[in-house]
C-alpha cells in the first residue's frame, strides 16, 4: 500500500463528456477533490449524477475528456493503456453491485485471478488466497462455486477478491445494492474493519444515505455531474 | 498473465462451451488430416519412386567405359569431358585406381556375355549378366520370386522370368516368348516356382591368355599370330536355378541387351568369358591383358555421384550417371507436393473460418467476463493472449488429431492400393508415408492457421470498453 504524503486521490477540474447521437451528455464536469490515504469516502447521489462516472476514472478504466486525476500523485489522464492496467492491478480492489464473480471458478480461483494477472509467483499465491478468504470469515467455503454462495457471501468472496493483490485503494460500487439490509450491514462492518485495520483508502458509491453516514467519515454529494457538497462527518 | 496461466484459463474457458469448441477442433482436424494425407502421398510417392530408381542400381552408380570405344555412351560423355586427357585402356590397373577414389564403394565390371543354355536337353541362346552381391542389400531384387545367390562364387542362377517362361514352354529359340508372357496366372507361377532348385548348363567361350604362337590343341579360333592374343576355348558350366527376377535391374545401362541369366559377378568373372569389347582390346593391341568393356563403380550414396563421375573423366575414361534424371524427378515431386499441399490446406482454412466464428460467438458471450478481467488489472494484451491460446489450443488439439486421423487414411491408402495390387499379382507399395517431418509441420501449420484465425476475435475482445463490458447483461 502506499502513502507518500500525497493524496491517494486527486482530482483537478475534471470532466467526462459522452457523445449520445447528437447530444453531449456532461457525466461529470469541472470536478476538484482531494481524498486522503486511508479515508473512508461516500459518493452519494441519484441516478445519472456522475459518481459511477467518478469511480471509473479513480479506477482507471474510463479517462476524462479534461482536467486530471491523480493516484499517489501519478495523472491517470496521462497513462496509455498497459500503464491503466497496471494500476488496476497494483493499486486498486474493485466490488461491484453484481459481485461479478466468474461462475465457472471456484471461490478461491475467483480470488487468485487478479494475482495471477499480476504475475504472482504460483507458491505465493496460495497463501494470499487463503489470507484473504480468511479476512473475509469464508475459509469454509473456499472450493465452492459462486451459484453456490449466498448473495452475502458472494460480495465477500468478491471482497477478498478486491484484497487479495493488497490495493492502496477500495473501489465499491453499491457494494450492498443487492444485498438484504442485515447482509449488507454485514459488509459494511466487514469495509470498516478493512479500512481501520489495513489503513486502505475506501471509495464508495451508494445511493442510500443512511447507510453512507453511518459507515463512512467523508461524504461527496453529487448531482448533475457536479460536486454538490463536500462533509466530513463528525 | 504468465503462458502457463493463459493456458489454463484457455483450455477451462474452452471446456464451458465444450461441443462447440469441439466440433470447431473437429473442423481444424479434418482439415489438418486432409493435409496430411495428401502430402503423405506425396512423400509415399516419391519414396517410392526413390526406392525403385535406389533398386534399379542407377542412383549411385557411375558406368565407366573406355573413351572412344563403342562401349563409349555417346553423348552422355560429351559434356564435361576435359579434353586433355589421353583416352586410356579400361584393365584392372584402372580398376585398382577407380577402386580407390574417394567415397567409391565398390567397382565391378559389368560382364555380360552371349551364351547358349542347355535345360531339359533343348539349347536356349541368351545373354548371361554378373551381378554384384550388393544387389541383394540395397533391395534390387525384393519382391522376386526365390532368393538371391547364396554367395558370391555359388554356381547359381536367377532367370529373368520372360526367359523363364521360355523355358517352361519349351521354345525353340527362334520363336518369339510364348503366349504366357506378361500374364501372371497362378498356374504360370507355380509353374515358375517349379523351376526353382533345377539345373542348367551353360556353354561359353572361355578367353585364354596366349602363351605358345602354335596355339592351343582346343582352338581353331584362336589369333595364332598376333603376340600377346588369346585364344577361345568352348566351356560349359552346371547352375542351379535359384530365383527369378521380372527385369534385371540396371539393364540397359550397364551395357548393351539385356542379362536374361543373372549369375554371381565373381563368377561370371572366372569363367573369363569372351565378350564383345576383347576383340576390340585385341585390335588395338593389349589382347593379353584383361580390359573391361564397362565397369560399375558405386558411391557411398547419389550426392557423390558428381564428385566420382569427374574425377573418374579426369583419368580418361568415359563416365556416366542418371544424376540429371532424378535432379529432374525431383522437381517434379516438388510441384507435385505443392499441389496436394494446397488442396490439403483448403479445408484447413475453412476450418480456420469455424474459429474465427468460435471465438465471436464467445467474445459476445463473454463480455462482462472480459470487463470483470479488466477491471481486475487484465491489460489488453492479456485479454488478445487469452484468445489467442484458446484458439492455439484448439489448433494443437486439432493438429495432433489431424495428424493421427491423416496417418490413418494414409494407412487405409495404402491397405486399398495393396488390395487392388495382390488382385493383380503385383507387388506391394507403400503408396503413404508421414514422416516424421510432417507430423511436426503438419501441427506447427495447425497452430499458426488458428493462431491468425484468432487475430481478428482477440483484437475485437481486447478492444472491448471495460465499462460498457460490466454493464452487459
Amino acid at each position: 500500500m502506499q502513502g507518500n504524503g500525497q493524496p491517494a486521490i486527486r482530482a483537478d477540474r475534471l470532466t467526462r463528456l459522452y457523445k449520445m447521437g447528437e447530444t453531449t451528455v456532461r457525466a461529470l464536469e469541472d470536478i476538484s477533490l482531494e481524498i486522503g490515504t486511508g479515508e473512508f469516502v461516500a459518493l452519494l447521489g441519484t441516478s445519472g449524477s456522475g459518481k459511477s462516472t467518478l469511480l471509473n476514472l479513480i479506477a482507471g478504466l474510463d479517462r476524462p475528456t479534461s482536467g486530471a486525476i491523480y493516484a499517489h500523485g501519478k495523472n491517470l489522464a496521462e497513462m496509455d493503456s498497459e500503464e491503466l492496467a497496471r494500476h488496476r492491478s497494483q493499486s486498486i480492489g474493485m466490488v461491484f453491485q453484481a459481485f461479478n464473480l466468474l461462475p465457472r471458478m471456484t471461490m478461491a480461483e475467483n480470488v487468485e485471478l487478479p494475482l495471477r494477472l499480476a504475475e504472482v509467483d504460483r507458491n505465493e499465491r496460495a497463501q494470499r488466497v487463503r489470507d484473504a478468504i480468511e479476512r473475509v470469515g469464508l475459509s469454509a467455503r473456499t472450493n465452492h462455486r459462486p451459484t453456490e454462495l449466498s448473495g452475502g457471501e458472494q460480495q465477500r468472496a468478491a471482497l477478498a477478491r478486491a484484497l487479495v493483490n493488497r490495493p492502496a485503494i477500495l473501489l465499491a460500487d453499491e457494494p450492498t445494492g443487492n444485498l438484504d439490509s442485515a447482509t449488507g450491514k454485514e459488509i459494511m462492518d466487514l469495509l470498516r474493519e478493512i479500512n481501520l485495520s489495513l489503513r486502505m483508502t475506501i471509495v464508495m458509491v451508494t445511493h442510500q444515505r443512511e447507510l453512507a453516514e453511518r459507515y463512512s467519515e467523508r461524504l461527496l454529494l453529487m448531482r448533475d455531474g457536479k460536486l454538490e457538497a463536500d462533509g466530513v462527518r463528525q | 498473465m504468465k503462458i502457463g496461466d493463459l493456458t489454463e484459463l484457455a483450455i477451462r474457458n474452452l471446456r464451458e462451451a465444450l461441443l462447440r469448441n469441439s466440433l470447431t477442433t473437429l473442423g481444424i482436424t479434418v482439415g489438418v488430416a486432409s493435409l496430411v494425407a495428401m502430402l503423405s502421398l506425396g512423400a509415399g510417392l516419391q519414396h517410392l519412386a526413390d526406392q525403385r530408381l535406389s533398386q534399379s542400381g542407377l542412383f549411385n552408380a557411375v558406368i565407366v567405359s573406355p573413351r572412344n570405344g563403342f562401349g563409349d555412351f555417346g553423348g552422355a560423355t560429351t559434356r564435361n569431358q576435359s579434353p586433355v586427357v589421353t583416352p586410356r585402356q579400361l584393365d584392372d590397373v584402372a580398376r585398382d585406381q577407380i577402386g580407390k577414389l574417394p567415397h567409391v564403394t565398390e567397382v565391378y565390371p559389368n560382364i555380360r556375355f552371349p551364351t547358349e543354355i542347355y535345360f531339359n536337353g533343348s539349347p536356349y541362346p541368351t545373354t548371361v549378366a554378373g551381378i554384384p552381391m550388393s544387389d541383394s542389400s540395397d533391395g534390387a531384387f525384393d519382391g522376386m520370386t526365390g532368393k538371391f545367390f547364396s554367395s558370391g562364387s555359388a554356381d547359381e542362377a536367377i532367370l529373368q522370368s520372360e526367359f523363364a517362361r521360355q523355358l517352361i514352354a519349351g521354345a525353340s529359340p527362334n520363336t518369339p516368348p510364348n503366349a504366357h508372357a506378361g500374364s501372371t496366372s497362378p498356374e504360370l507361377t507355380a509353374e515358375l516356382n517349379s523351376l526353382l532348385g533345377k539345373e542348367i548348363t551353360v556353354r561359353y567361350a572361355e578367353r585364354q591368355p596366349l602363351v605358345q604362337p602354335a596355339g592351343t590343341p582346343l582352338s581353331n579360333d584362336a589369333e595364332g599370330d598376333a603376340p600377346g592374343g588369346f585364344s577361345l576355348v568352348p566351356h560349359q558350366l552346371n547352375l542351379r536355378i535359384v530365383g527369378i527376377v521380372e527385369t534385371e535391374p540396371a539393364s540397359g545401362l550397364a551395357g548393351p541387351g539385356q542379362g536374361r541369366l543373372l549369375i554371381p559377378e565373381r563368377v561370371a568373372e572366372k569363367l573369363s568369358a569372351a565378350q564383345g569389347s576383347d576383340l576390340r582390346a585385341l585390335l588395338s593391341g593389349g589382347g593379353s591383358q584383361t580390359t573391361y568393356q564397362s565397369l560399375t563403380v558405386r558411391v557411398a550414396n547419389a550426392s557423390e555421384v558428381e564428385r566420382a563421375e569427374s574425377a573418374i573423366k579426369d583419368m580418361g575414361f568415359s563416365a556416366f550417371s542418371l544424376l540429371d534424371a532424378t535432379r529432374n524427378l525431383r522437381v517434379v515431386f516438388a510441384v507435385f507436393d505443392l499441389l496436394l499441399g494446397i488442396f490439403g490446406s483448403l479445408a484447413l482454412i475453412v476450418a480456420s473460418l469455424g474459429i474465427i466464428n468460435t471465438l465471436v460467438m464467445a467474445i459476445l458471450e463473454r463480455r462482462r467476463e472480459i470487463g470483470v478481467l479488466k477491471a481486475l488489472g487484465a491489460a489488453d494484451r492479456d485479454i488478445k493472449g487469452l484468445f489467442f491460446a484458446e484458439a492455439g489450443v484448439m489448433g494443437v488439439l486439432g493438429g495432433i488429431c489431424g495428424v493421427v486421423f491423416g496417418w490413418l487414411i494414409g494407412r487405409a491408402l495404402n491397405l486399398g492400393t495393396n488390395i487392388y495390387l495382390a488382385r493383380l499379382s503385383l507387388p506391394s507399395a507403400t503408396i503413404s508415408v508421414v514422416p516424421l517431418w510432417l507430423v511436426i509441420s503438419a501441427i506447427i501449420f495447425a497452430v499458426i492457421v488458428s493462431l491468425a484465425a484468432g487475430i481478428y476475435p482477440a483484437s475485437r475482445a481486447a478492444k472491448l470498453n471495460p465499462i460498457e463490458a460490466l454493464r452487459y447483461e
